[in-house]
């Protein structure tokens, strides 16, 4: 598999994400926000975590506007896969590839820690390796994860399977994290093919490093 | 002519910093405070002279980019 990591002013999870790609096999290729095209014959693009332009006006507003993201938008209209990992997450609701938006966390906390997630829905490129109701262990990094979408959004989100991850117990029952509307923690757009999510597995591969649950999730793009 | 554009989140939409200073006044003492709300403004000076023509672009750049309408109203003032 060939994954193309986007790289904005701010953006710092990129190294992560190439490294926990290529761990699993796959080769990586950095492309700068100024880039007005994508690298030929990839399988996926990843929008990774950081700051991009320092969360300025609002979290991913300004990245969305950039060259690249031009490229990406038709990558997934054509039905290219796209997985945006917290800020990415915000890039992407902020240019409309995802349906919600992402505001400051209830408690205005930064959150930092290692979070159960229950997979809600795994019929998608994604979450395939995953189970319906298993619980991922994954870290948990961010201000602004406090995912709303209005009731009219939600019903249509709930229907389509769209939600894809609940923050929750380690029952898989929901818990209250940063506020998100149902403890929401990812989902992605109506095709299936565009991905968001506030935790990082990119950052759960070694049991040794508090879990090895990432893996599972990074691996279901291979299918 | 300078374009005053105030951004807020939409009624209905909990904002966690006016309730956080909410609570705050509320510890300080200060009683009958029924709600706070905390937006940001944004000052945008612009070369034309021509008010309609102002807040047509502003109103344009509030949509674009100023405010994501999912969550957040914006009024504009035009001076």
């Amino acid at each position: 598999m060939k994954v193309a990591v986007l790289r904005f002013p701010g953006t710092n999870c990129e190294f992560d994400t190439q490294y926990a790609f290529e761990k699993l096999g796959h080769t990586t290729e950095l492309v700068w926000h100024e880039k007005e095209s994508l690298p030929a014959n990839i399988d996926l693009v990843v929008v990774p975590g950081g700051f991009s332009y320092g969360d300025y006006l609002r979290s991913g507003s300004i990245a969305r506007f950039s060259p690249v993201m031009k490229a990406v938008q038709t990558y997934a209209n054509e039905g290219g896969k796209v997985l945006g990992i917290c800020n990415g997450f915000q890039i992407l609701t902020e240019a409309g590839l995802l349906p919600g938006a992402l505001k400051r966390n209830n408690d205005l906390h930064f959150i930092s820690k290692h979070q159960n997630l229950c997979v809600i829905n795994n019929d998608n490129a994604f979450l395939n390796q995953c189970s319906k109701g298993e619980i991922l262990n994954i870290p948990i990094a961010h201000a602004d994860g406090n995912y709303y979408i209005d009731e009219e959004g939600f019903k249509d989100i709930e229907a389509n399977g769209q939600i894809l991850l609940r923050y929750s117990d380690e029952k898989g029952n929901p818990v209250v994290v940063n506020g998100s509307v149902t403890s929401i923690a990812g989902v992605c757009n109506k095709a299936k093919n565009v991905f968001g999510l506030m935790p990082h597995p990119e950052r759960a591969l070694e049991a040794l490093l508090g879990s090895a649950d990432g893996v599972r999730m990074l691996k279901g793009f291979e299918a | 002519m300078t374009a005053v554009v105030n951004v807020f989140l939409k009624e209905g939409v909990l904002d966690p910093q006016g309730k956080a200073s909410h609570h705050a006044l509320d510890s300080l003492g200060f009683e009958g405070v029924s709600d706070v709300r905390i937006g940001k403004q944004i000052i945008i000076k612009l070369d034309t002279e021509n008010k309609a023509e102002a807040e047509a672009e502003v109103k344009e750049m509030c949509e674009t980019l100023l405010a994501n309408t999912v969550i957040e109203d914006y009024t504009i003032e035009i001076n």
